[in-house]
Order: structure tokens, then sequence, then C-alpha cells
């Protein structure tokens, strides 16, 4: 690379780290003060680019101050739509458990999907250039956009002005003290609810200008919620959760540390190639990964205040009551001899509830028992079924062996990333997590040759005698039943109860002689394990497997379905994943709208059932029989 | 021989000399208070003891045995039972599992993935709450505990694998007076019957003067007297540090 290269890769990463910084200094804000990790923040950003679009091609062609009236009008347009949201929803959910507002926020970013898709349709859209910045600059003699040097200054602009407002005004400075202690500025007498509103739509407003900036620069698509969002988590966390300048650090660090990587290419070395520009697509989770082993709070984080009133205590955990016990022995009797009386297409949609009631509760074990929040499970779900797929591909070997060594495969990833993943805690844990998840995506997505890149995997099927639906459903159902019943056993095993007891207080746990982080370090690996041989099953289920199997989204799916059916409780994710599978079988095969159908649904499940389904059913029995 | 021995204990925080060579020794059966004003360098102290912090320089021996720059945890194992200013205890469990869980650690068994963890040591567990008077309360969860049960509760959870010595950090902060000497009275009473030498700090002078067979006294990281409580009570530095003077008003002028 010469030097002019370097210099015209620098100026890219740093017009790229404009609009990141906007969205995740808006993340940061709203993280700060409300401590709601907003999932929606992304599809914020999406309709900015959206609304700015439209905007813009209908009245922004003529002249420089109709353009830039139009994009900030369409920041403030998502910061109203910000507003509306906080007012609605979030408001009525802070009581919550901090998860259920994580759900409630997923719920958003299912229906802005649709919408979205609905408004503007599927089509990318290329929205006009901003007039008088057309053309391009000379750069040591190469040429780069005008716009693009406009973006560079405006991040920095922005960096000042939030920072007045921060620093200059009187509701900065109460923002800046809600992000240390919110308790401590609402016993002081500040309305806490106008406090909060008024974050969320300032953020929302960052995150739709941060959209609507980049609209001369790039088209707006569908997937940009998503990409956005794990990339302005990345950025939150390693500037450091609720620390402005740190977001703009970590910005230019990643925008730039991007731009080189597109900018370098293929390297030739030791005789194979390797292809620079798609290590972007992980290059910031490594990044990220680095900085929380290094630096646990970030760059320029401090480590958050405890929130004085979490939600409330679990009651203790239980054996459950005979008549129940005899419920469930019944319910398995009858799912065994169900495949007499019906058709295949339910039993395919069961197993789909067996494995992924396999998947939630060992996600569960993770969140509840272990008290270690993962949003990248679906990495040891994926890695059991890749490893299976390919040993039946690559090597030859039967289903009956990669039943156990799918597992295997699957808790060696987990003691890997593990390791460095019970050395932190809360959201910081649960973003490594998602960023280990996001590098195992990225590997079964690029290495073509071996899993099959983003087509993925095909004929990976059962052996004869489990080929028949009916035999791989009986083989699925004794499968997941046991492994739920082992993980169930294991939580009021002394293993578990002694991970229990290091959740509710770590200083006790090391007062009286135990290793917790080794401890949670094996429970890592053993759910990992778990998570595995759901992936095993579902490959052999589906006869394929594609990257997908482990993205993002299903990792999303799993929390989903845990809070869904309730944290504090051990029958809530079997029961969560069971409503999942159903809802979404059912609302997809109806409606053409059915993300949005999903996410309403999900949202006002939140709403009314604030502890989860069981936990609702639990409250109102226990009520009943008090 | 003395069952906790500490020589030429010495911590400092950048340029402040939090704890300055300091020496003493707890005897078994005995209750030694740690007292002194603010920011004389207790907690330091009790932390290097109890393994959270490693010492500049110096030695802490329990029973003749080097401990010093031990984990908690490892020390725990030797036979030190702690509790805490802010009670630390599982709030999800009941008042038994709680002792059940320190048994189950206490008996290495913490990796064991078979027996239901409420099945094991039960009776341990009772007897352990019945010697600090909550046998009543074994069912209830944790969480729903008063404060001064909550006290009791550690204090029991401490007995668990039967320590040499305890370390207990202002053992009734937050109290009610009355409550206060009763959990004095129930620790002085168990320790004397079992051997058992206690360290305890402690703001409270009545608890104090009350309970301790012996004081010493820090004051800006340095042991200023060590004696029975009236020879505490009657020394000249000592009146000096708390009535006025000393560390308060001595650069003033």
């Amino acid at each position: 690379m010469t030097l002019a290269d370097i210099t015209i890769q620098l100026l890219n990463g740093l017009a790229g780290a404009s609009s990141l910084f906007l969205v995740a200094a808006g993340l940061s804000l709203i993280f700060g003060v409300t401590r709601i990790v907003n999932f929606a923040h992304g599809s914020l950003f999406m309709l900015g680019v959206y609304i700015a679009y439209s905007l813009t091609d209908q009245f922004g062609r003529g002249s420089p101050l109709a353009f830039w009236s139009c994009v900030l009008a369409a920041g403030v347009a998502v910061g109203v739509i910000g507003f509306v949201v906080e007012i609605l929803l979030l408001r009525r959910i802070y009581q919550a458990p901090e998860l259920f507002q994580l759900l409630a926020t997923f719920g958003l970013v299912l229906v802005i999907k649709d919408v979205v898709l609905k408004l503007w349709g599927p089509e990318d859209l290329l929205g006009p250039r901003a007039p008088g910045l057309r053309g391009a600059v000379q750069v040591m003699g190469k040429s780069f956009p005008e716009y693009d040097l406009v973006l560079i200054a405006v991040g920095p602009i922005m960096l000042g002005l939030i920072w007045l407002v921060l620093n200059r005004t009187r509701w900065g400075v109460l923002v800046r003290a809600a992000t240390q202690d919110r308790d401590m500025v609402g016993a002081l007498g500040v309305n806490q609810a106008w406090l909060f509103t008024g974050v969320f739509a300032l953020g929302s407003f960052l995150a739709g200008l941060g959209g609507a900036l980049q609209v001369p620069r790039e088209p707006a698509q569908l997937f940009l919620d998503i990409t956005v969002i794990s990339d302005a988590f990345v950025v939150v966390v390693v500037g450091g959760l609720g620390s402005i300048p740190g977001a703009f650090l970590a910005a230019l660090l990643i925008g730039v540390i991007k731009a080189f990587c597109i900018g370098i290419g293929d390297v030739q070395a030791f005789g194979t190639t390797f292809s620079f520009s798609k290590f972007t697509l992980v290059v910031e989770f490594v990044v990220m990964a680095i900085v929380l082993v290094i630096r646990p709070w970030g760059l320029l984080g401090k480590p958050a205040g405890e929130p004085r009133h979490t939600a409330a205590t679990e009651a203790p955990l239980k054996p459950l009551p005979g008549w129940l016990v005899l419920g469930f022995a019944g319910l398995g009797a009858a799912l065994l001899v169900l495949p007499v009386f019906t058709q295949s297409y339910l039993l395919i949609l069961l197993i789909d509830v067996f494995v992924f009631a396999l998947f939630a509760a060992s996600l569960h074990f993770l969140m509840g028992p272990a008290g270690m929040v993962s949003f990248g499970h679906a990495a040891y779900l994926g890695i059991g079924a890749y490893a299976a797929a390919l040993m039946v591909l690559r090597a030859g070997i039967p289903m009956e062996a990669t039943l156990a060594l799918g597992p295997l495969a699957a808790a060696l990833g987990a003691l890997l990333f593990g390791w460095f993943v019970v050395r932190l805690s809360g959201v910081y844990l649960a973003m490594l997590t998602l960023a280990f998840a996001q590098i195992v995506w990225s590997i079964a997505f690029q290495w073509d040759g071996f899993t099959g890149g983003s087509n993925g995997l095909i004929g990976i099927w059962p052996p004869a005698w489990a080929a028949e639906k009916e035999a791989f459903y009986h083989l699925s159902l004794v499968l997941c039943a046991a492994g739920l019943l082992a993980l169930r056993h294991i939580i009021f095993a002394p293993f578990g109860a002694i991970l229990r007891a290091g959740r509710d207080s770590p200083l006790r746990a090391d007062a009286i002689g135990i290793d917790l982080r080794r401890h949670q370090w094996f429970a890592f690996t053993l759910v990992g394990a778990f998570a595995g041989l759901a992936g095993v099953l579902h490959v052999f289920s589906k006869g394929s497997i594609s990257p997908e199997t482990l993205g993002i989204a299903r990792s999303v799916d799993g929390l989903v379905m845990v809070l869904l059916g309730g944290v504090q409780t051990l029958t809530g994710p079997v029961v969560g994943a069971g409503v999942f599978i159903f809802l979404q079988d059912e609302i997809a095969r109806r409606v053409e709208f059915w993300r949005a159908i999903l996410g309403l649904v999900i949202i006002v499940l939140v709403l009314a059932f604030p502890q989860g389904i069981v936990g609702f059913l639990r409250g109102r029995f226990m009520r009943a029989a008090a | 021989m003395s069952v906790l021995a500490v020589r030429d204990l010495a911590k400092a925080f950048g340029g402040v000399q939090a704890v300055r060579d300091i020496s003493f020794a707890v005897d078994s059966g005995e209750l030694l208070a740690l007292i002194g004003p603010n920011g004389a360098g207790k907690t330091t102290c009790f932390n290097m003891l109890n393994g959270q912090l490693r010492p500049d320089h110096g030695s802490v021996t329990l029973d003749g045995r080097e401990i010093t720059g031990l984990k908690p945890r490892a020390v725990w194992r030797l036979g030190v039972g702690r509790t805490f200013q802010i009670t630390a205890t599982f709030g999800s469990m009941t008042v038994r599992e709680n002792v059940q869980i320190a048994l189950i650690s206490h008996h290495r068994r913490a990796f064991s993935f078979w027996p239901r963890a409420r099945d094991l040591y039960g009776a341990e567990a009772d007897a352990l709450l019945a010697r600090v008077g909550m046998a009543e309360q074994a069912d209830r969860p944790a969480a729903v505990l008063a404060y001064g049960d909550l006290k009791r509760l550690e204090l029991a959870v401490a007995l668990a694998n039967a320590p040499r010595l305890l370390l207990m950090d202002e053992p009734t902060a937050g109290m009610a007076p009355k409550e206060r000497v009763e959990l004095m009275a129930l620790v002085a009473g168990i320790v004397r019957a079992e051997g058992i030498a206690v360290l305890f700090t402690e703001h409270d002078m009545d608890v104090v003067f009350a309970h301790a067979d012996r004081i010493i006294v820090l004051n800006r990281g340095e042991l200023i007297a060590d004696g029975k409580p009236d020879a505490v009570r009657a020394d000249p530095r000592v009146q000096q540090v708390y009535l006025g003077g000393g560390s308060t008003f001595g650069h003033a002028g």
C-alpha cells in the first residue's frame, strides 16, 4: 500500500465513523439513563435512512439548504417516533426485569421491519446525492468524495454539540447525574419519567440523523437494522457504556480498521490467500473481544453502579408437586403415542418444538441459575449442527456417533469462549458472547470450501432406521426430554445449587471457598453441549444447514423463548419455545407481515405478563391457593 | 500457641501508608476487638487477613501456618470464617439451604451432579441453625428475613466449616441496640464453648467493652494500644484519639 492508499482508507474510515458514532452515542445515552439495552436502535437508524430517502427524493434535490433540511427533518421525525414509543411502551416496563425491556425492544425491531417493508417495499433504494457536494476532491492524486469530507466533520461537530448539551444545560446535568445514580436523581425530586422520555427521544433523533446522513452514500436496505445494531453495540461496549467520548473514540477506531481491511484486500502469505476484505465482517467483534478482555469496562468506561432495586429475588426452588409430575409424565406419554393419530406436519412442527425447548432450556440454565445472559447462544447450537453435518458429509461418520460428537464439539467451543466470557459480567458479558457468536457465524459464512459458505450444507439425513418422520420424532422426543430432565436435575444438584448461590452473592460464595469463575466456566461448557445436542437433532430433522442457524436472529429467538416463558421458572423455557414455534408457524403461514404480528404479540405479552407466561400462571395459582 | 499471629504487616496505597508494621495475636476462645477512628486502617488490615488484599510485607499465620497472600477461598479452607459489614447471603434460597451450600463446599461436593443439594447435610445445617437460634426459620427464604436474623444466618454459615478463626467486620452494624447486645452475647457464648478465636471490628463502644477480651487500637495505620478493655480505656493515647486532639486536630494549630 502506498501512502496515498493509506490516506484514502483513513479518510474513508473517518467518514464511516461519523454515522456510527451518532447511532452509538444515542444508544449509549439511552442505556446510561434508562438502563435499557435498546435492540430497536438499529431499526430507528433504518427508519432514518428510509425517511431521509423519501424526503430528499421529493424535496431535497434542488439546493443544499433543501437537502440538509430534509436530513435534519428525518432525524427529528425519528426522534418523534422515539418519543411516542417511550410513552406508549417503555414507560410501562421500567419496573420489569431488565431482560424484559430487551424483549420489548426486540418486538419493536420486528414491527418496524415490517412497517418499512410495507411502506417502502423490498427493493434497495438509492437516494439523491447531496446538492453542491456531488463532486470529488483530489487527495494525494486520488479522488475522494466531497460529501464524505463533510461527513468527517459532522462527527466531531456532533460530539461537541452533545458535549455542550450535557455540560452546559440543566437538562444535561440531570442526564449525567442520572447516568451515575438515577435513584438519587429521583430522590432529589426530578421527574424521572420526562427525563427518560427526553433521553429516549434524543437518542432516537441521533440514530435517525445518523441514518439520514448515510442516504447519499449507500442505498436504503431492509437488513440495516441488524447490521447497524450490532455495529452500534460493539462501538458502545468498546468505548465504555454511557461514555460519549468513548463511543466517539471507538467509532473512529472501528471505522478506520474496517476501512483498512477493505483497502488491503487479499494478501498472499504462507502459500494461502488471506482475504482482509472478508475479515471486515468480524473485525469489529475481534476488536471488541480484545478490548473487553484487556479493559472489561471499555476504553473510557467505568464500572456501572449497581441498581438498588433489581427485580424481585426468585423464590427458593422447590421440586414439582406430585400432581404436576404426573401431569408432565402424562404429557410425555401422550406425545409418545401421538404419531399414531396424526399427520406428519404436526410431527415436524413438534420436532422443532422439542429441539428449541432444549435449546431454550440450555440458555435458561445460563441466564437463570448461572446468572449469565448470553446474546450469542445460537453459536453452540450451530457448532453442534455444523460439526454433525461435516462429520456425516466429509468423514462418513454415522448419525449415532454425531449425537455424542456434535455436543462434544459444541462443548469444546464453549470451553474456549467461556474462558473469556466468565471474566466479565452483565451487559459486557452478553456482548462478548455476541462477539464470539458473530465470529463463529462469519467462519461458517465465509469458508466456502469447508462449510459451504452462505449456501450451507445439504443432504444430511438420518440413517434408514430413523429416516421415517415418526422414528425421528421419537428420537427427538426422547433425547430432548432426557436433556431437559438432566438440565433440571443439575439445577437442583450441588453443582447447580452452588451456581445459584454464586449468582445471588459472589462475595459470599468466595468467602465459603467456592471458585465461582471455574464453576461458571464449567457451566458455560456444559450448556454448550446441550445446545449442541439440539443443533445435531436440528440438522438431521431439516437435512440441511446454513449460517442462519447460528446467526444473531437465532440467538435472539432463544432469548425470546426464555423470556416469554419466564426466566425465573424452570418450565418457562419449554412453554416459551412451544408458544414461539407455534406462533411463528401459525402467523407465517397465514399473514404476509408475520414479523410485525409476532412483534406485536411479544410486546403485548411483555406488557401483560412481565414475569413470563409460566411466572404469571404460577403467580395466579399461588394467589388462588393463599 | 496463638490461633492467629500477625507480624509486621504493612500496606500502602500510592503514597498513603494505610497500615504500617503492625503485629498482634489472637488466642483460642478469645474475642479481640480491632477499633480505631475512620481511616485508621481497620478495613485494610482486615482485608489482608482474609485474603482480599496482598500485604506489602509482613506475615499472617494461622495455627503456625503461613497464610499471607492466599486467596479468600483458600484462607477459608484452612479454617477462617467471615461475616460481612453488609450481610451477604443467598437470597433465592431458604435459610437451611444457605447453610447447606456452605457445608457442600466444606465437604468438597461442589462439583457433584447426582444428589439433590437439599438432601445433603440437612441435619448438620439444622444443628448449626439451632446454635444461632434460627431453627424455626429454616424453611423461610433468606430474602425475607429481618436484618438481625440475616446476621445470625451469616454467623451459622461462617461456622459451617468448623473454623479456628472468625473474622467479623462490624458484626452489629445496622442493628438495633438490643439486638446488638444479643448477637454479641451469642457469638461470645459459641466461641468460648468451642475455642474459636474471633477478631472483630466495631464502632459501637458499648459492644466492644461489653464483650471483647482484649482490644487493639489502630490510628493512622499504626497500632497505638493493645490490652485489656480497662487498660485500653485508660490509655492516654487512645483517649487523645477518641476524645479530641490526635488525628483530627493535631496539625490544625
